[in-house]
């Protein structure tokens, strides 16, 4: 699985990931009082900027980012207009742009190593807690692993089906996936044990190698 | 330890997959996507702890930016949009679906398991969703609820599918059941 960052390098990615997310909850704090759409319009244009400093690519990617908001911008301009309210809908639309657009375009210029260190960082007073920090940073490795071998069994599960039957498979194919699944844990359970499990730490990869290894 | 953290990253994984089967779309032309259906799954099939802490997984993932959820979207956007709170009430929808059917050892598995997908799939996941919709849009309960109506029916037939595909695999493997 990919993540969603572009390639680099451009001044927004050598910019560091604590920054750039600390100046978007900074820009989030400061546009959520705003009332008017002048200041949101003037936003929209700043952030349409940034991702046009970064070149075509940039661009196209924020917009297919942006497309799934589209239908629901549509949706509150509609009824807002048809409470009368033209203004208040405009605000909340353009308001829910600039934030997401900003929100992606850190997303866009992030490498995932850099964003995991961070987590990694917060994550780190669990420890006080009583909670492994290894915990979180082996399970994301687990999850992301998974999620190809489960879907090529999805769709294995779907042809073994329509094979033998002319109807859909439909979500019945889940038990089976599931049950699976259920085996699989157990056994790569064991296989961790076997290793030293959790606590020993055994399995973690090298630093900077875990996410390149997926 | 071991087990359930490996049951919690591959319950995580069974939620992306669904997200990624095609959705199908009701009468009325929602589109409905099956990750919500993985949500219910995770809660009753897991329980409240570990489905509440699959669901965790999906989300953190989702925010550092990988295009874990349906239509391949992900990334820190999705907590400025307007359904902020469908996806954080993800991990309460699960730990309450996990807790009813917990609690409710007696009853008719079927509908256990039907009862646990409502009440965390829908009753809880919809409080909190429109409380982000309240919130993001600026509007009162009342009009951010009628924002989500659309969606109820085709919530409504995944919680009776998760209830059946639960039934199945308690019956496959009783000792899920007991929550071990």
């Amino acid at each position: 699985m990919l993540g969603l960052a572009l390639p680099g390098p451009s001044w927004a990615h050598r910019l560091p990931a604590g920054a750039k997310l600390a100046a978007l909850a900074l820009v989030v704090l400061a546009l959520l009082p705003v009332a008017h759409p002048l200041p949101l319009l003037g936003a929209a244009a700043v952030v349409a900027a940034l991702y046009a400093t970064l070149g075509p690519r940039a661009l196209a990617a924020g917009a297919r980012m942006l497309r799934p908001l589209l239908w629901f911008v549509g949706v509150i301009l509609l009824y807002h207009l048809a409470v009368g309210e033209p203004r208040l809908g405009t605000v909340i639309s353009l308001r829910i742009l600039v934030l997401v657009g900003l929100a992606n375009l850190v997303t866009l210029t992030t490498p995932l190593t850099e964003i995991t260190s961070v987590a990694e960082r917060l994550f780190g007073p669990l420890r006080h807690l009583g909670v492994n920090p290894r915990a979180p940073a082996l399970a994301i490795a687990l999850f992301l692993r998974f999620v190809p071998v489960l879907q090529g069994r999805a769709g294995a599960l779907a042809e073994a089906w329509r094979a033998r039957s002319p109807r859909r498979a439909g979500p019945r194919i889940l038990v089976p996936l599931m049950l699976g699944t259920l085996d699989d844990a157990d056994h790569v359970a064991e296989a961790l044990r076997a290793r030293g499990g959790v606590a020993a730490g055994a399995n973690r990869p090298e630093k900077g190698t875990k996410w390149n290894a997926i | 330890m071991e087990r359930n953290l490996t049951l919690v990253a591959l319950f995580a994984a069974i939620i992306v997959v669904l997200g990624f089967m095609p959705s199908f779309s009701l009468v009325s032309g929602v589109p409905i996507s099956a990750q919500s259906l993985g949500v219910m799954l995770a809660g009753t099939v897991l329980g409240s702890k570990r489905g509440a802490a699959a669901a965790a997984l999906v989300v953190l993932v989702a925010l550092i930016g990988l295009p874990v959820l349906a239509g391949g979207r992900g990334g820190l956007g999705v907590l400025a949009g307007p359904t902020v709170g469908f996806l954080l009430g993800w991990i309460p929808a699960a730990y309450v679906a996990g807790l009813v059917t917990e609690r409710w050892q007696g009853g008719h598995p079927l509908v256990v398991a039907i009862s646990g997908a409502l009440v965390g799939g829908i009753v809880v996941l919809y409080a909190l969703g429109t409380l982000g919709m309240m919130a993001v849009l600026q509007k009162g309960p009342f009009e951010a609820m009628l924002l989500n109506l659309p969606f109820i029916p085709g919530d409504l037939i995944k919680a009776t599918i998760a209830g059946f595909l639960t039934r199945e695999v308690w019956r496959a493997r009783p000792a899920l059941r007991a929550g071990v």
